[in-house]
């Protein structure tokens, strides 16, 4: 499907980071592999340091603390917003939202559409998506987009085809209507049929977690991980990705009447190095124009990594100009969406730690 | 040892590449040393194998990898 937004821009950014880092060699004896395949792995893959919180830390726990940076820098007034969509697989609880949970702990006025997004790899995108929307309605000023996942909590540290690339993050995303913004092209796609290919068995109502749903036992390839874990189907993944998102690129570029080099930055999500390099090669791109570096320094955190490659690799190019932006979001779903818009200058585009 | 055997040895260097057909089945690589195998390839050979001939049938045995490479004009 194709999706056409006029008069819609981001305006600021921020991106909030546990300050628990590990580090892929520290982690390597908890993996059933001898150590040379493992340091093979890390060089291909990027696998090298990844954040991760630490104890009961939870997805409004990340929000609300970027949302007071923001409120207490003066860069969002409290009441400064007229929705608040957030994006997360990882909620507090079932119910109620979390949304909800940000809006009652930081004091939020009630005159506020608060909305949850089950998404993960795609949900910067389908975030950006409902946010554009909302800001069609006339009463709609300024939308706040939460994206956050944390999702080490639910990856077993013994998988080693996983944990070493999870990494836990949020990110604070402020959209507002703007005259002549440049128009936001965007197309999606979504195939439930393959919805196993990334998934947690256990835990909702299909197959509720219990004692048996813990118990790990070993794959084929010697990882460990229980019902209760993240498991991923790494070459299915792959192949997915290779064969669906060269032509959605292609597709989009081509409804927007661009060409591959009129982009200056192809912001995708980021499950490893590997796979954006084969997919910046099949599409044609120089790979300097798709940054792939997040998994090694922060590892991937799910729907935050097309925020978080911005703001680490683009800061001081989007805060004083304004560039022409590919996003790309693939994964869990499976959906795969993809989106061509202009950012910048922005108000702010920072990175935080969690404390 | 050609480059080929000598980069598989590297990556299992336990193991006796010459003596199976189905290294996978095997359990001689698995889906994650098929991504190292492809990146030694790509660095060796000067090419970039596409992600789309990254599937399990190129990597059974010797012979399946020498024909993907000489998809790429690479005689291994």
């Amino acid at each position: 499907m194709n999706f056409l937004f006029d008069g819609c821009a981001l305006t600021g950014l921020l991106t909030v980071l546990p300050s628990h880092e590990r580090s892929f060699v520290d982690e390597m004896a908890n993996f059933n592999f001898p150590l040379k395949r493992s340091l093979k792995l890390k060089e291909v893959m990027g696998y090298d340091r990844h954040r991760i919180v630490q104890g009961p830390v939870c997805a409004s726990d990340l929000v609300c603390f970027g949302l007071e940076h923001l409120f207490s820098h003066g860069l969002l007034e409290k009441d400064g917003f007229d929705a608040l969509v957030l994006v997360t697989q990882s909620p507090d609880h079932f119910i109620p939202p979390t949304s909800n949970v940000v809006q009652g702990r930081l004091g939020l006025k009630q005159d506020l559409l608060c909305m949850d997004i089950n998404q993960g790899c795609a949900g910067f995108l389908i975030g950006l998506f409902q946010a554009f929307l909302l800001l069609g309605q006339p009463s709609v000023r300024r939308v706040v987009l939460a994206n956050v996942d944390l999702l080490s909590r639910k990856v077993s540290p013994r998988d080693r085809n996983s944990y070493p690339l999870i990494g836990d993050a949020a990110s604070i995303a402020i959209l507002e209507r703007q005259k002549g913004a440049a128009p936001i092209h965007m197309n999606l796609k979504m195939d439930g049929t393959r919805r196993e290919a990334l998934m947690i068995p256990a835990g909702g109502f299909r197959q509720p977690s219990s004692p048996e749903t813990a118990i790990e036992s070993e794959d084929a390839e010697g990882n460990f991980r229980a019902p209760d874990n993240l498991v991923m189907d790494g070459s299915a993944v792959f192949n997915f990705v290779q064969v669906e998102v060269p032509p959605m690129i292609e597709s989009l570029l081509e409804t927007a009447g661009r060409s591959l080099d009129e982009v200056d930055a192809f912001l995708f999500h980021q499950p490893n190095r590997f796979m954006l390099e084969k997919l910046a090669d099949k599409i044609g791109l120089p790979r300097a124009k798709m940054p792939s570096n997040i998994v090694e320094h922060f590892g991937n955190s799910s729907g935050v990594t097309i925020p978080l490659a911005l703001a680490f690799n683009l800061r001081e190019q989007v805060l004083h100009e304004r560039i022409r932006a590919c996003l790309g979001g693939f994964g869990v779903g499976l959906t795969w969406a993809s989106m061509l818009m202009e950012i910048g200058p922005l108000g702010f585009c920072d990175l935080i730690d969690f404390q | 040892m050609t480059p080929l055997l000598e980069i598989l040895q590297d990556i299992r260097p336990e193991c006796d590449f010459s003596a199976s057909e189905d290294f996978l089945a095997d359990g001689l690589l698995d889906s994650m040393d098929m991504v190292t195998l492809v990146s030694d390839l790509d660095r060796t050979f000067g090419i970039s194998i596409d992600g789309l001939d990254i599937i399990p049938e190129h990597f059974a045995n010797l012979r399946t990898i020498e024909l993907l490479l000489e998809k790429y004009g690479v005689k291994a």
